[in-house]
């Protein structure tokens, strides 16, 4: 078996960690699995994580992936660190909404309006 | 179905499918839709709704109702006419009562990862239930 292909581009922009999905569709369960194992990682190797998940070119999101984010903001905030979301299409942010989990992340127009917030 | 007879039976999709890979054949089911909704000119927020509500039920059909065991499939129906779009999704489980699902929206159980799917089939369809035993979802989506 050959190493499996990252789902995420990752690069650091001014201490923070910008995370971007390859995935247009994130709905398939191992494909979440494989993504939230990624974030952990990143979340692992920081002291005090600063995170920003940009949703830009995603089209479908799962209740799956909804949890997997919930699990990363939870080892997030365990580590004192600190998580926004942003470029998220309005019907994918309807079901954040439906959710109310609107309420429970931090979620920006933009990424540079999310990059402002972090402290 | 017998509240769904008012149109003529040739304008209506009809498609029974057993489902065995839970990665290969939801999309190809997706795909399938898609292309049946358009053409009965289903709009775009209307294949988005439903699109969700599939992923959600099939994905819990796999994994929750046949603790994904490879052995196990889903049974999959679906009706379509110019008017509604009804799905049926039965898997192999002993059935659930979809009461007993905690609110996932409640404060308590708000950064809990599980439980939105079936939230999500209520918000976006017309009509969710669970028949008796509570292994097959039944889902409708009206035309706007």
């Amino acid at each position: 078996m050959g190493s499996v292909a990252s789902r995420l581009n990752v690069r650091v922009q001014n201490g923070v960690t910008r995370i971007e999905f390859v995935d247009r569709n994130i709905l398939d369960e191992t494909n979440i699995q494989q993504i939230g194992e990624e974030i952990s990682r990143l979340i692992e190797g920081q002291v005090n994580p600063k995170l920003l998940i940009c949703f830009k070119g995603v089209e479908h999101l799962s209740s799956a992936a909804l949890g997997t984010l919930i699990t990363i903001n939870n080892r997030v905030k365990a580590k004192d660190g600190q998580l926004r979301l942003s470029d998220i299409d309005p019907q994918i942010y309807e079901v954040f909404v439906i959710t109310k989990l609107n309420k429970l992340f931090h979620i920006h127009e933009t990424a540079d309006k999310a990059l402002a917030t972090f402290t | 179905m017998s509240d769904m007879s008012d149109l003529p039976e040739e304008k209506a999709f009809v498609q029974r499918r057993v489902l065995r890979d839970s990665e290969k054949d939801p999309p190809q089911v997706q795909q399938d839709i898609e292309s049946q909704l358009k053409s009965h000119d289903f709009d775009k927020d209307a294949m988005w709704a439903i699109r969700l509500a599939l992923e959600e039920g099939i994905a819990n059909a796999f994994t929750h109702g046949n603790k994904r065991d490879p052995k196990k499939s889903v049974e999959f129906y679906c009706r379509i006419d110019n008017t509604h779009a009804v799905f049926e999704v039965c898997d192999e489980g002993a059935g659930f009562d979809p009461g007993t699902v905690p609110d996932p929206t409640d404060e308590e159980n708000i950064e809990i990862p599980s439980g939105r799917g079936i939230m999500l089939m209520r918000a976006y369809m017309d009509e969710v239930s669970y028949l008796t035993p509570g292994n097959r979802l039944r889902m409708v989506y009206r035309k706007k």
